[in-house]
């Protein structure tokens, strides 16, 4: 059944990532769309997006990290936790057509791939036997795959191969309700009782439209990215949030976007079911995307922690702060855990996203551990409720705790 | 966005074993070995920053300089191969890679960048058994004649002694000869770590410390300026860091002939020592980096440059070292191979357009200079 795609006859695919070759196709790419941000007065959030622009001007940075150092002291143990996990991208095929996205092809690509359940449960049982306690399971916005295909396939996961499933995406839940022609809350409610534990924050880019407009046009927007994981929440379920800077946004844009979080935050917790646990903020890598052409100032270091420590000072109701070092490298995530940041993400035994663009960072447990201690802090492994990993433990705590019934409700 | 803030307030670090520390920084007054130790042990990198941050303004104000560029190799040929662990450059004459460049194919070399306006060459090369003194007179003259304003900094103290050694003559006539020639200051390369007992273990038939600092001695006497490094991140202890410090400070005190003291960033991957120690795949961190960086800034109260080197420390680190008491940032280098053969992943040019930006980006001035910091420009 999942491997039967119809076949989308009208649009050819419109740019090549690099091929199983290496070689990149030099079909014609598209100007670079004009962005024009928006000034201050018309944006939400507008005085407090002046205060932070304050701060920024007036605080050296590494006053910026002492604040930010402190202020995760008194919110987060004083270790370094990470999680052992694996990426599985059940699904490269993509309708979307990001610009900054070099992973995905279009559903005619002979590269275009969806993984069965039984392949999926093969790499969910080789991670488990090295230690993973998560997936995180991601694929593109695939127009033939039909809640059923999701919910059998969360089943048969947690009947097989139980593990928890940090799994999807805000976009990927619109499509899945698209196709299906069933409201947001029912598509949450019938994955989460199927066992989707969580929901990873994918999808966030930059949460402007002005900005989504130029770099992906026909994702979902700003608000419904919000509206998505608010929802997931009310069901029940913990998500993340992210941010990926350097794609041509300005200060303003970075700082709307954060009070947009901030601000979505505070109606979960009062909501008291489920909210975003952590925050993570990556650059943009340009490598085999549309985007690649533009000449973007990327990412710089000083962006890096400069975002890490205001996200810890500005997210205050968010608990934890990720490093991303598969994007950063070894070097600059350790240096974030003195500028706000207590966790240093997950341990990939698989990635295909990011090594798509042609960053490849990925390192050994062993590694990682030499970095947090080095900064001298405890390395933790945990689990994705930020629960430590204890000898003798059963499993996830947050899924031996929830029972669900095994038909949608 | 960024704007750098003038910091009127002094820190208070949260590390309490550093407080009488930056109040002897704050006062003015010279660290003692002690001090050094303790700044190394400290995990309070922001306070150690924050220090070398004040120290560094005080002298440099905003400013960060950089040098347009290229290395040039020569050869990798090297009499210690076998006892310099830490390399991954070096070939004896026989083995596979092992290379030696011709004249021409020297300046064919330097050549690649001619649509680059570089202002200075960094030589440097193996100790090669056959190569004469008049070997590199001739490159020096020859790249002089091709490219008339750039200046040549060349040869570190381990290749002048060596070139004595070979024509059996004093360390004075080799860089007599070679000034003739065009030399206009050297690199502080071959220092590693001063330690006998380092010394002995990863490079045990290299120029001994005395010696090491012997030859920049007599460099800075005839007036050829010079740098200075540390090798960190392979056995030494901080004790070993801190003494050689304060033998780099010694000297200094006695000739003020360092411009600039880089600390190296030792790269654990195809080298002897890596494998030896269980090393590969584990750069040094980030903290060392920049500890590295600052406390040279805080210890080395004597010498006007503290640079980053972005081949060995990354780019993103190097930017946020301008925040650490550096001002200079290791120029456009247009071909690099030493550190590239130990495993760096950085990419081996970065335009002088993306230098600037970085600079201009940590909220600095970007000032290109000459080899003896003079400036040319600011940006």
């Amino acid at each position: 059944m999942a491997k039967a795609l119809p076949i989308l006859s009208t649009v050819a695919p419109r740019r090549r990532g690099p091929t199983a070759q290496g070689a990149i196709d030099t079909a014609p790419h598209a100007p670079k769309p004009e962005y024009v941000p928006a000034p201050l007065d018309q944006r939400p959030h507008a005085d407090e997006i002046a205060h932070w622009l304050q701060v920024l001007r007036d605080t050296p940075l590494l006053e910026l990290g002492a604040r930010a150092h402190a202020l995760r002291l008194e919110q987060a143990p004083a270790h370094v936790s990470y999680i052992v996990d694996r990426n599985i991208n059940y699904s490269n095929l993509c309708v979307t057509d990001c610009r900054f996205c070099a992973f995905y092809r279009r559903p005619k690509d002979d590269e275009a791939y969806v993984l069965s359940y039984e392949e999926i449960g093969a790499k969910i049982d080789e991670a488990k036997a090295r230690g993973a306690v998560q997936i995180l399971m991601q694929g593109g916005h695939n127009p033939y795959l039909p809640l059923d295909w999701y919910t059998g396939l969360l089943r048969f996961i947690k009947e097989h191969h139980p593990i928890h499933v940090h799994g999807f995406s805000a976009s990927e839940v619109e499509m899945i309700s698209k196709v299906t022609k069933l409201p947001i809350d029912q598509v949450l409610l019938e994955l989460h009782q199927a066992g989707l534990d969580s929901i990873p924050g994918a999808g966030a880019e930059i949460l402007v439209d002005g900005v989504r407009d130029v770099i992906a046009p026909r994702k979902i927007d700003a608000s419904r990215w919000i509206e998505i994981h608010e929802a997931a929440h009310a069901v029940g379920m913990h998500t993340t949030a992210t941010m990926m800077y350097g794609v041509g946004e300005v200060w303003e844009d970075r700082l709307e976007h954060m009070l947009k979080l901030k601000a979505a935050q505070a109606r979960s917790l009062a909501r008291g079911r489920g909210h975003f646990t952590a925050f993570i903020a990556w650059s943009f890598q340009p490598l085999h995307t549309e985007m690649e052409h533009w000449n973007l100032p990327l990412g710089t270091g000083m962006d890096y922690l400069l975002v890490t420590s205001i996200g810890r000072l500005l997210l205050d109701n968010f608990e934890n702060v990720q490093v991303s070092y598969v994007t950063q490298g070894p070097k600059m995530a350790q240096l974030a855990l003195t500028f706000g940041a207590n966790d240093f993400g997950s341990l990939m035994i698989e990635e295909n996203v990011v090594s798509a663009a042609g960053i490849d960072f990925i390192m050994p447990e062993s590694e990682i551990r030499r970095l947090i201690e080095d900064a001298g802090f405890e390395p933790q492994r945990r689990y994705q409720d930020y629960s430590f990993v204890q000898d003798g433990d059963e499993g996830c705590p947050c899924c031996l705790a929830t029972t669900r019934s095994p038909q949608p409700a | 966005m960024f704007t750098a803030v003038e910091p009127e307030v002094k820190v208070t670090p949260r590390d309490r074993r550093l407080l009488p520390i930056a109040e002897k920084v704050y006062a003015g007054e010279r660290l003692d070995q002690q001090d050094g130790i303790t700044l190394f042990e400290s995990l309070d990198i922001l306070a150690i920053g924050a220090l070398a941050d004040w120290v560094n303004r005080r002298r440099n104000g905003d400013r960060v300089f950089f040098v347009a560029n290229q290395h040039l190799n020569p050869t990798n040929v090297c009499i210690l191969r076998a006892t310099c662990t830490f390399c991954s450059f070096a070939r004896t004459p026989k083995e596979d890679g092992a290379y030696t460049m011709s004249l021409e194919e020297a300046f064919t070399e330097a050549d690649r960048i001619r649509e680059t306006p570089i202002r200075e060459f960094h030589i440097v090369g193996g100790l090669h058994p056959r190569l004469r003194v008049s070997y590199y007179e001739d490159l020096l003259r020859g790249l002089k004649e091709r490219y008339p304003g750039v200046e040549i900094k060349a040869l570190t103290a381990v290749e002048i002694a060596h070139l004595a050694r070979v024509e059996k003559t004093t360390v004075e006539d080799v860089l007599t000869r070679l000034r003739a020639a065009g030399l206009d200051s050297m690199p502080g390369g071959g220092a590693e770590v001063f330690s006998k007992g380092v010394r002995a273990t990863i490079a045990q038939r290299k120029l001994a410390a005395e010696d090491y600092l012997d030859v920049h001695r007599k460099a800075h006497r005839m007036g050829i300026p010079t740098n200075c490094t540390m090798l960190y991140g392979h056995v030494e202890t901080y004790a070993d860091r801190v003494e050689h410090l304060s033998m780099l400070r010694g000297l200094q005190d006695e000739t003020h002939g360092f411009l600039t003291y880089i600390p190296l960033a030792y790269h654990p991957d195809n080298n002897e020592l890596g494998e030896e120690l269980g090393r590969e795949g584990t750069a040094t961190t980030g903290f060392d980096d920049l500890k590295n960086l600052a406390i040279g800034r805080l210890f080395l109260d004597n010498i006007p440059h503290i640079k980053t080197h972005w081949i060995m420390n990354t780019a993103k680190v190097s930017q946020i070292a301008l925040h650490f008491g550096v001002d200079d940032l290791e120029g456009t280098v247009v071909r690099e191979r030493i550190y590239h053969e130990a495993g760096a992943g950085t990419p081996e040019g970065i335009s002088f357009s993306e230098i600037i930006r970085l600079i201009k980006d940590a909220g600095k001035r970007p000032v290109e200079r000459d080899a003896l910091y003079n400036e040319i420009r600011e940006w």
